[in-house]
């Protein structure tokens, strides 16, 4: 139960300084939705190949808006000095990187919970079904499990910003690659018998890397 | 010593492995001499994984224990390993242009040996971007946990990708067995190859390590 409420405690910091300020949600939520505009200038030619680019078009959108909000996990608490405080409190490493990650994933959820209605509405797709919501859902799982981890690491290198994205990207790529073709066949109605595959696949990842990296966070953050 | 006698096995292992690819095999009925390139190919895509899971071994043995002969271990694995990477991709490249017409297709293994090359990458880079020398080394061990883990769900993931698209299959049917035989030779010659020239990497290290101890020694008051 201590680990719980440990961990129930950072995640309601970080909810909270988040309440106050707004800096994460508003400047990521606002770059969602510049990404989404300019991807359709990019590739929106005619409805035919809107339909055909449009579960890319998406994920790229989460992932730009995940390595963001991602780097706003750890960056900050740096800059402030709040990591050695953190450090210092009679907490487990476990319970930080628990609490961090529950926190990214809320920050995650709202802003995709915002964004995909609009991109429903601009790209005119069936995008508020179960599957598109469990797919999103267990991507984005999959997306924090393993960036609250790098970005506990980026904040002890020299370039921060960008030592997440590049450690990251290779990570995830078998969660970009079956989060697209899971959306390209629920955005068209197939059943779940054929997402049924590139669920489990996401679900795996999902398992797996929370539980490593949970065990190996104390390694990351430590000094 | 050691080195020596495996110098020469691996020598032996080579000429063995050569005459077997080019004079014994036989040549493949639809692809023709290209597909030779088979025998050094996946040999090269088996080190690639192999080295990667020794910068695995090293690396949580590194977390757990400290020593620094366990980061030397996984670093010159994955400096071995990034070779044979490239190589696998270049040689898997120039296979693909006779065979397939283009130089690179999304084929499900070259896509994840291109995937675990810049794992690599990031092994190595995550080394630079540290502050200190013992900080990069346990960042670069994470990465090797990680991304380690993650091949396998990398290889499902693209085989159920273009796996729908069977448009790259190396061999219909069976192995004739001479075929058989050359690949066994040619892996358990690269296999001896990659040993030796880890330990010659290593080796290498410990006395670059050994130098740079000997320079702070000589410099007390920095």
């Amino acid at each position: 139960m201590k680990f719980w409420h440990q961990v129930i405690s950072i995640t309601w910091k970080d909810t909270f300084s988040e309440i106050r300020t707004r800096e994460v949600i508003s400047s990521v939520l606002v770059f969602t939705l510049l990404v989404i505009v300019i991807f359709n200038f990019a590739f929106g030619a005619n409805q035919e190949t809107l339909r055909l680019v449009a579960p890319g078009i998406l994920w790229v959108t989460f992932t730009f808006t995940g390595v963001l909000s991602l780097n706003r996990a750890f960056i900050p608490e740096k800059e402030q000095g709040c990591l050695e405080g953190l450090m210092a409190c009679p907490i487990s490493r476990e319970a930080i990187y628990v609490g961090k990650m529950l926190a990214s994933l809320l920050f995650m959820l709202i802003i995709e919970a915002i964004a995909l209605p609009v991109f429903a509405f601009l790209f005119n797709l069936p995008i508020l079904t179960l599957p598109m919501v469990t797919i999103t859902i267990l991507a984005t799982i999959g997306f924090v499990a393993v960036g609250t981890l790098f970005s506990a690491l980026a904040i002890n290198t020299r370039a921060r910003e960008m030592v997440l994205p590049i450690l990251f990207l290779p990570v995830m790529v078998p969660v970009i690659i079956s989060a697209v073709n899971a959306s390209k066949m629920a955005l068209s109605g197939k059943p779940w018998s054929e997402l049924a595959s590139w669920i489990q696949i996401i679900g795996v990842f999902d398992i797996i890397f929370l539980v490593v990296s949970c065990l190996i966070f104390t390694y990351a953050i430590e000094e | 010593m050691k080195r020596t006698i495996l110098l020469w096995i691996s020598l032996a292992l080579m000429v063995t492995a050569l005459y077997l690819i080019f004079v014994i095999a036989p040549i493949e009925r639809t692809m023709g001499i290209v597909q030779k390139i088979f025998y050094l190919m996946v040999p090269m895509g088996w080190l690639a994984l192999l080295s990667f899971l020794v910068v695995f071994i090293g690396s949580i043995l590194y977390l757990k224990k400290r020593s620094l002969r366990w980061d030397i271990l996984s670093y010159s694995s994955a400096e071995v390993g990034v070779i044979f990477t490239t190589l696998a991709l270049v040689t898997g490249s120039i296979w693909a242009k006779p065979a397939w017409g283009v130089w690179w297709t999304w084929e499900p293994r070259l896509t994840a040996t291109l995937v675990l090359w810049l794992i690599y990458l990031t092994y190595f880079m995550v080394r630079s971007f540290a502050t200190e020398e013992s900080r990069g080394a346990t960042f670069a061990a994470i990465v090797g946990i990680i991304g380690f883990i993650d091949i396998p769900i990398i290889v499902l993931a693209t085989t159920l990708w273009r796996g729908l698209h069977p448009g790259a299959l190396i061999f219909q049917g069976g192995l004739d067995p001479t075929m058989l035989l050359t690949l066994i030779i040619s892996l358990l010659t690269f296999s001896t190859l990659y040993a030796l020239i880890l330990m010659q990497r290593i080796s290498l290290k410990n006395n670059e390590v050994e130098i740079k101890r000997m320079k702070e020694l000589s410099q007390p008051f920095n």
